[in-house]
């Protein structure tokens, strides 16, 4: 297979694109995507610092890549979710690659927010790992950006990502998601601040790519609560139908932001205000980061 | 050939020549699921391999919930 650019030997096929590209081309396009979703929804600007956060994993640590190869100033945060082994490794890869590029990597520690580690509050509060994960994750990436003064936080989430969260708010119809689904969050209140997605145009198995071209090193292994996840069950649904049909994940999400999320951006005009235990942004009276906490404050003490 | 598959990890033998693709299919992985990496370099899905080749199947899979990457 050859590179569409050069005509020299391929390193990587994209069936949506119908194209291959050696390394040096390939690197080009990825950039290229990150450059054009970070412009078409003016995701930050030159004189902005971005905090990056990083899990250790490929998409992460690719896009923090690409901002500081584009001059961007950034600072990466990790959230150590105190999930054994996996978390050490993640941990350990995070810091070697802001060492090695002499960025400042901040570190909070899921357990000293919310009272324990993410494998005991599954247990306790019952709910599925991911979810109580996620809620932490926004809470603090939010509370640590305030913290510390940063205007954006930026995620690695890639195309294959957006499309399968898209696919399961659609599946049960959450009106109220739907909306809040873009590559680009405003903040909408002074405690909010604001998020972007710079991969969302890219591929999972591109930012794989990049990681691997770019002698990046992420961890390989999944999290150890990520098997029988929903959000994998929809991205096995939706890579069966990319391979027979190439560029659906592509046309389903960028039909829907194009064409379809306005209309639901109507029904979204919820009230925020400040949770009466911590301060920090949510439309009830406190927050459910707060309510998990307390809950496992409550059963492990 | 060694196939050197992840999560979880293991190897395996596979006898004689043929494409990526074929092999993958061989194997019930979708090329578009994983990396597959011969000397430190990527190949794509046309590329022959075989005899001593020693072949990483790298999945690019991640995820389960609404944080980093």
């Amino acid at each position: 297979m050859k590179c569409r650019k050069c005509g020299g030997s391929a390193a990587l096929e994209l069936r949506r694109h119908n194209a291959a590209f050696c390394p040096p081309h390939f690197i080009e396009f990825f950039r290229k995507q990150v450059a054009e979703a970070v412009h078409r929804h003016q995701m930050f600007s030159r004189g902005e610092t971005i905090l990056v956060a990083v899990s250790g994993g490929k998409d992460s640590l690719a896009l923090w890549d690409v901002l500081i190869e584009d001059g961007y100033r950034t600072a990466g945060l990790y959230l150590d979710l105190g999930i054994f082994d996996y978390s050490k490794e993640s941990k350990d890869k995070c810091e070697a690659f802001a060492a090695a590029r002499g960025q400042t990597l901040h570190i909070e520690r899921v357990a000293d927010a919310v009272g324990a580690p993410i494998p005991v509050v599954q247990q306790v509060t019952r709910r599925p790992t991911c979810s109580g994960c996620g809620l932490s994750k926004r809470y603090l990436m939010n509370r640590a950006a305030l913290q510390h003064g940063y205007p954006v936080v930026a995620t690695g989430h890639n195309l294959d990502d957006e499309a399968a969260t898209l696919f399961g708010s659609v599946m049960h119809w959450q009106t109220d998601a739907l909306p809040r689904q873009s590559p680009a969050l405003a903040s909408t209140h002074p405690k909010l601040v604001r998020r972007v997605k710079p991969l969302y145009r890219l591929s999972e198995l591109e930012t794989a790519a990049y990681a691997f071209l770019r002698g990046i090193d992420y961890i390989v292994e999944e999290c150890p609560f990520a098997q029988g996840a929903t959000s994998i069950a929809h991205k096995e649904i939706l890579n069966r139908l990319e391979e027979t049909s190439p560029g659906s994940k592509h046309n389903f999400l960028f039909g829907f932001l194009e064409r379809a999320r306005p209309a639901f951006e109507r029904v979204e005009d919820v009230p925020l205000q400040e949770c009466t235990s911590c301060g920090q942004v949510t439309t009830g009276t406190v927050c459910a980061f707060c309510k998990m906490a307390d809950l496992v404050k409550r059963r492990t003490s | 050939m060694k196939v050197i598959l992840r999560n979880p990890r293991r190897e395996i033998d596979v006898e004689g020549r043929r494409r990526v693709k074929e092999l993958l299919g061989e194997l019930g992985i979708l090329p578009s699921t994983v990396l597959v990496i011969r000397d430190n370099e990527l190949l794509t899905s046309d590329a022959v391999v075989g005899g001593d080749d020693v072949l990483e199947v790298r999945p690019v899979m991640s995820g389960g919930n609404g944080g980093p990457r």
